[in-house]
């Protein structure tokens, strides 16, 4: 923090480039995802279960069906953004470089609305094209 | 990227070693981290064999004794010796804490004795703090009004409103709590850290202060205050038994009810 080569006074250090005024949003957003994957995936997790060695029909057939269908639609696509918004946080508490930190933050963004896309994609396939 | 290993010229080797004096009967050893930057060497570790039979009970009794009859050369800081004045801040045993209110009995075997975490060090037992305070200033720690203050009397303030600052103005400044987090320790530049935090909901929660909203925008950021993972480092080193991470969850609150 003592650094030699910057003469800028302490205070003007600490105050840097002012408060963002932004991140109530991101913490609010990241609990009301977390609370809403509580049920999602207590869900998922019985309902996995319950399908544990049925054959490939069945299974398509039972996810294709309007309520299991809705649940897992919504299941993915809170999961993913509740990753997307607790990955940031990751990246923002350890990775320091600038342009390093910009790299993950929008690969890591991209690759969880990426993925969650292709998740929704394959829900609804089962459930319209069958 | 966040540091996981000292680097190679903070590396603390091994040091010189102090025998108690002849006869005595209750010794404990004193590893006590010392770094001089006059002399370009790593830090290294110290023992210092003390005779308790002629030393008072706390911690900082040990290291006063040590630098008085022992080693004058050893630095640390200490004022009031009863935990009022934060000064003797310091890693004892592996938890930060104030060495005037650390009894040596407490410890099991030898007493290891380092800076507080993460901190430059001025020498030996001495972090540089000139950051932090420069951050407890940022954060405007007095009483802002807008209304005139009465020229003849005092601020009335109810006994309820007074209450809303217990536990938060006897805070005393000696950062064992910042330097506990691990949050800080990484992002320390723009995090404020658990002692700030709670200074700064000291201020919010007066009820005689009128500049909350402005107070809130200032701390409403992803760094300054959402660094803060409720990790409770803070809560659980706090040798005043104070709550920072109540407090940061009372500001985080604030920030959600005012939307």
């Amino acid at each position: 923090m003592m650094n030699g080569s910057e003469m800028r006074s302490p205070l003007g250090r600490a105050i840097g480039l002012g408060s963002a005024k932004e991140g109530v949003e991101h913490w609010w957003r990241q609990r009301m995802t977390a609370v809403a994957l509580v049920p999602l995936v207590l869900w998922f997790v019985i309902a996995l279960i319950a399908h544990l060695g049925v054959d490939q029909r069945a299974a398509v057939a039972w996810l294709g069906s309007p309520i299991p269908a809705i649940l897992m639609i919504l299941m993915i696509g809170v999961a993913f953004y509740h990753a997307a918004l607790g990955i940031q946080v990751v990246v923002e508490d350890y990775v320091h470089r600038e342009w390093c930190k910009l790299t993950l933050l929008i690969a890591t963004r991209f690759a969880c609305f990426f993925l969650g896309v292709v998740g929704i994609f394959a829900i609804l396939r089962m459930a319209f094209l069958r | 990227m966040a540091e996981f290993t000292l680097p190679a010229n903070s590396k603390v080797g091994p040091g010189k070693s102090f025998p108690a004096p002849a006869g005595a009967k209750r010794t404990r050893d004193f590893k006590i981290y010392r770094w001089d930057p006059d002399t370009g060497q790593n830090p290294r570790l110290d023992t210092y064999s003390v005779d308790l039979d002629a030393c008072g009970p706390m911690v900082l009794d040990a290291l006063i004794k040590i630098k008085n009859e022992v080693d004058t050369t050893l630095t640390f800081r200490r004022s009031c010796r009863e935990g009022i004045c934060g000064s003797c801040a310091m890693n004892i045993d592996g938890t930060n804490t104030l060495a005037c209110l650390k009894p040596i009995d407490d410890v099991s075997g030898s007493v290891r004795i380092y800076p507080l975490p993460h901190m430059p060090v001025v020498k030996d037992l001495v972090p540089d703090l000139t950051h932090i305070y420069a951050q407890y200033r940022s954060i405007k720690p007095w009483l802002q009004t807008v209304s005139p203050l009465p020229p003849d009397r005092e601020q009335a303030q109810s006994v309820p409103e007074r209450e809303k600052l217990d536990g938060l103005w006897e805070c005393i400044l000696c950062f064992c709590c910042s330097t506990a987090c691990p949050s800080y320790w990484w992002n320390g530049d723009r995090y404020l850290g658990p002692a700030i935090l709670l200074q700064a909901y000291r201020w919010i929660a007066d009820s005689r202060d009128e500049n909350t909203g402005e107070r809130l925008d200032d701390l409403e950021d992803p760094f300054r205050l959402y660094r803060c993972h409720t990790i409770m480092n803070c809560t659980r080193t706090c040798p005043k038994g104070l709550n920072p991470a109540k407090a940061i969850s009372e500001i985080k609150q604030l920030m959600v009810v005012r939307r």
